[in-house]
């Protein structure tokens, strides 16, 4: 079932029909058919947030849909490395993330597809900055405290993430790399929601995860901000300091979603999605949009292919002995 | 006072024309959604999501969570005429709704599963425009061993309760623990009980089991035995409830919508207890216990209460805290942000047109949702007279098409199809499925809540009974167990689950 047909069952044939002409208007070559992105995750998540929001302007450059398909497994590897098997041909990309791409080598040994050389890049659609959180009566004020704390009291404090692979393990996982701490007690929750959850009940002690998730909660005083891993403040958390400041200016990390297409993907289908990724960035209501979430939109060098790809090995680099020293494993 | 001029701004918002209509359409799709066995709310706010994207914030939500609610009542529906829980939530509701319609009482059960539903909506309604905030705190009191400890008090309740075949009842819950640990160990990401076969990676769906072993096999057991088909196709009966049994589930209402408003607050889907809880209680307080399995009607009322005030409830942390309490409410984070608004504790004073607004249409919802559903149950009624050689075809059909659009898997099906055999096989050998499924709706929390508590506890248990709500639920299912173990109580233990031989 098509979107457009979807949406006509369901009723909602005026909005449907405004857009769709807006589609209408075809291209000559690529694209003549609707192109899907995967997202390896569910529905509503931050991966899928930005995919959609990306894609909805991406889809009126292109002039045609973009359809949005989440089959969520394996920490996103299943879908991950089915977009890295499909043919090469731009119908097919991935909304991919650190997770999928930067952190699953090091966690899964039986890794289907090789993040750099099975991917042809398109471009980063957003950079999302980590901060370090703890629970509001926790004994640190900021993060030279918390770091002599957390030293001090290995076996008192307890971390939350949102299971193996996601960004708030991977981050901390590094952050405690970092610290000398590897071994600190790490507790795992199904996704974000219940471990910050639980943080916000302080049944555990501190988690790092993308400013996305916790600004409301920072604002709100429910959890206290030690410190964002990026080289200045945010202007959405202005009285967070920097790890820098922090005394901690090795701790630079930041959660990122990015377009991948299959390996070998024509040079003339990945300038068209670049262009198109361009646009929609560059488009002051969906930038509005990303920026809103907390969500930094990455300038034109940053994001084109050759700044994915400098990011993406970076990150593999960074993260790989930590993540391998944890002995979590999938499959 | 702060909240009627509160309310008040709510009403102004959700009474406007486009809001009604949105409104109106979210609760009629949910309503069809949740008639339709296996196609469920997460797969359909999912779907319907882009939809949105063109209707103003407050409209959007309005009409997703009209979907969500509305989905809780269309899903009595085919658990009462066809014995398949479209829902983990009315798993309980086929065992005496089937039932009462198997007696020619299918419209007094639907009847009465929609009046209470409303009751409860309503009451859940209030719940949260007047304590919402306050409620909150009740969620972030529940932390790992709290709920372990609740999980406990559940399963003691379906252990305790089964009588004659306890031993296949205590066997199927069991199995339905084991079903639950297939997948990924959450806390150190390696596979279990997998078989290296990748689609079980990430465990087992609760639909693909339970549109298995109930749907599936049901349909199977139907065609062995074309007979049974006919009793319930030729008497339809009355299609509202009368006074006696309005006055008889009047209570079970009243009960089951405390109940299911109190654990829908709770983190990790609290809500998915209240219907087991209320049908548990129900049976414990009733004068004749043996009715229930039989077609009681307060096994419906109450479950059916408890279930969409649960609904409604579920939202308590989502609205005053951003914290979504499950995988519908997490959907719906996600299109609070697609729309621009950061779920969290500001939402409130942010965004008091979408906070008020919400919760004014929820009460209209309600509302829309009784007017629409008591016309249907003529209708739905009358479904039952269709030839069962055109019936189970299509309901083969929508249980293929629901499975197939949780994760987009093919495998889903199939396994769907296995399930379908093994709940057939279960049925000839005189197991009943609901305590499976009990066990694997409720193991799945169990085992992660009881590791993240001894993980934060260092490995003592002791943590269970130092905390002082964690203490209080084990006693409680200590004493359930000790008195139904008692001899002269034993005598009166009754079935929960045994759906009628």
């Amino acid at each position: 079932m098509t979107t457009l047909t979807r949406r006509a069952a369901l009723g909602a044939a005026a909005v449907a029909a405004s857009l769709a002409m807006s589609n209408g208007a075809q291209a000559q070559g690529y694209p003549n058919k609707p192109i899907t992105m995967m997202v390896a995750f569910a529905a509503g998540g931050p991966t899928d947030v930005i995919a959609r929001i990306v894609s909805e302007h991406m889809s009126k450059t292109l002039g045609q849909q973009i359809i949005i398909e989440n089959v969520a497994g394996a920490g996103g590897t299943t879908t991950t490395a089915r977009v890295a098997a499909a043919a090469p041909d731009g119908y097919t990309l991935i909304m991919g993330q650190m997770g999928t791409h930067a952190a699953a080598p090091a966690l899964y040994p039986n890794l289907r597809y090789n993040p750099v050389t099975d991917f042809t890049p398109i471009g980063v659609a957003g950079i999302t900055p980590i901060v370090i959180v703890t629970k509001k009566d926790f004994p640190a004020n900021n993060l030279r405290e918390f770091v002599a704390y957390v030293k001090a009291n290995p076996d008192k404090v307890n971390q939350a993430h949102a299971g193996i692979g996601s960004t708030a393990f991977t981050t901390c996982v590094l952050l405690k790399a970092q610290m000398g701490v590897q071994k600190l007690n790490a507790v795992a929750y199904r996704g974000t929601g219940p471990a910050l959850n639980d943080l916000v009940g302080g049944q555990v002690d501190f988690m790092c995860d993308q400013v996305t998730n916790l600004t409301p909660q920072i604002t709100a005083g429910n959890v206290k901000a030690m410190g964002i891993a990026t080289p200045a403040r945010l202007a959405v958390l202005p009285n967070v300091p920097t790890t820098t400041e922090g005394g901690m200016p090795d701790y630079q990390i930041s959660g990122w979603n990015a377009i991948f297409g299959p390996k070998g993907l024509p040079a003339d289908i990945q300038a068209r999605l670049v262009d198109a990724l361009d646009k929609a960035l560059e488009d002051p209501a969906t930038n509005k949009r990303l920026a809103d979430l907390g969500t930094v939109i990455p300038n034109k060098t940053e994001r084109a292919p050759a700044g994915l790809a400098a990011i993406l090995a970076r990150d593999l680099a960074l993260l790989d002995k930590p993540l391998r020293e944890t002995g979590a494993v999938g499959q | 006072m702060d909240l009627f001029s509160n309310l008040s701004l709510g009403f102004g918002v959700a009474l406007s024309l486009k809001n009604l209509a949105l409104c109106f359409t979210g609760c009629f799709i949910g309503t069809l959604i949740g008639v339709l066995p296996g196609v469920g709310p997460i797969a359909t706010i999912a779907m319907l999501l882009p939809i949105t994207f063109g209707i103003d914030p407050v409209g959007a939500l309005i009409m997703l969570a009209g979907i969500y609610y509305g989905a809780q009542y269309g899903g009595s529906t085919t658990a009462i005429l066809v014995n398949i829980p479209g829902e983990a939530t009315s798993v309980v509701t086929t065992l005496d709704g089937h039932q009462m319609a198997k007696q020619g009482r299918a419209g007094v059960a639907l009847g009465i599963s929609a009046i209470g539903s409303f009751i409860a909506g309503s009451f859940a309604t209030i719940l949260i425009a007047a304590l919402g905030a306050p409620l909150t705190k009740l969620a972030l009191l529940f932390g790992p061993a709290e709920y372990f400890s609740l999980m406990v008090m559940g399963l003691c309740f379906a252990v305790v309760l089964a009588r004659g075949s306890i031993l296949k009842a205590v066997a199927m819950i069991m199995l339905g623990l084991l079903l639950s640990t297939i997948g990924t160990d959450l806390e150190t990401g390696q596979e279990r009980m997998t078989f290296g076969f990748a689609p079980l990676s990430d465990g087992l769906d609760f639909a693909v089991l339970a549109m298995g072993i109930f749907g599936f096999a049901e349909v199977i057991k139907n065609l062995e035995n074309p007979e049974t088909r006919d009793v319930v196709k030729q008497k339809v009966g009355r299609l509202l409830p009368n006074g006696t049994e309005m006055r008889q589930a009047a209570a079970p209402i009243a009960r089951g919508t405390l109940l299911g408003s109190i654990l829908g607050i709770l983190p990790g889907n609290g809500a998915v207890l209240g219907p087991f809880a209320s049908y548990t209680l129900e049976k414990k307080l009733a004068q004749d216990p043996s009715r229930f399995g039989r077609g009681a009607i307060e096994g419906v009322a109450g479950p059916e209460s408890a279930n969409n005030a649960g609904a409604q409830t579920s939202f308590i942390p989502l609205l005053t805290l951003g914290i979504p309490p499950n995988a519908v409410m997490a959907l719906m984070v996600g299109a609070m942000t697609i729309h621009g608004v950061i779920p969290g504790p500001q939402v409130m004073t942010k965004n008091p047109q979408l906070f008020w607004g919400m919760i004014a249409s929820m009460w209209i919802g309600n509302l829309m949702l009784l007017i629409i559903n008591l016309p249907l149950i003529g209708l739905w009624v009358k479904l039952l007279k269709v030839p069962y050689r055109l019936m189970f075809p299509a309901i083969l059909l929508f249980c293929c098409i629901g499975i197939y659009s949780i994760n987009n898997s093919p495998v889903d099906v199939a396994m769907t199809a296995f399930f379908g055999l093994f709940g057939y096989a279960l049925v000839k050998f005189g197991f009943e499925p609901a305590p499976l499924l009990l066990g694997y709706v409720l193991g799945k929390l169990l085992e992660e809540k009881m590791r993240q508590a001894l993980i934060i506890s260092r490995g003592s248990f002791m943590t269970f009974v130092e905390r002082p709500i964690s203490a209080g639920l084990l006693l409680v299912a200590l004493v359930i167990l000790v008195v139904a173990l008692l001899p002269s109580i034993s005598k009166k233990r009754n079935v929960v689950f045994t759906e009628n031989s």
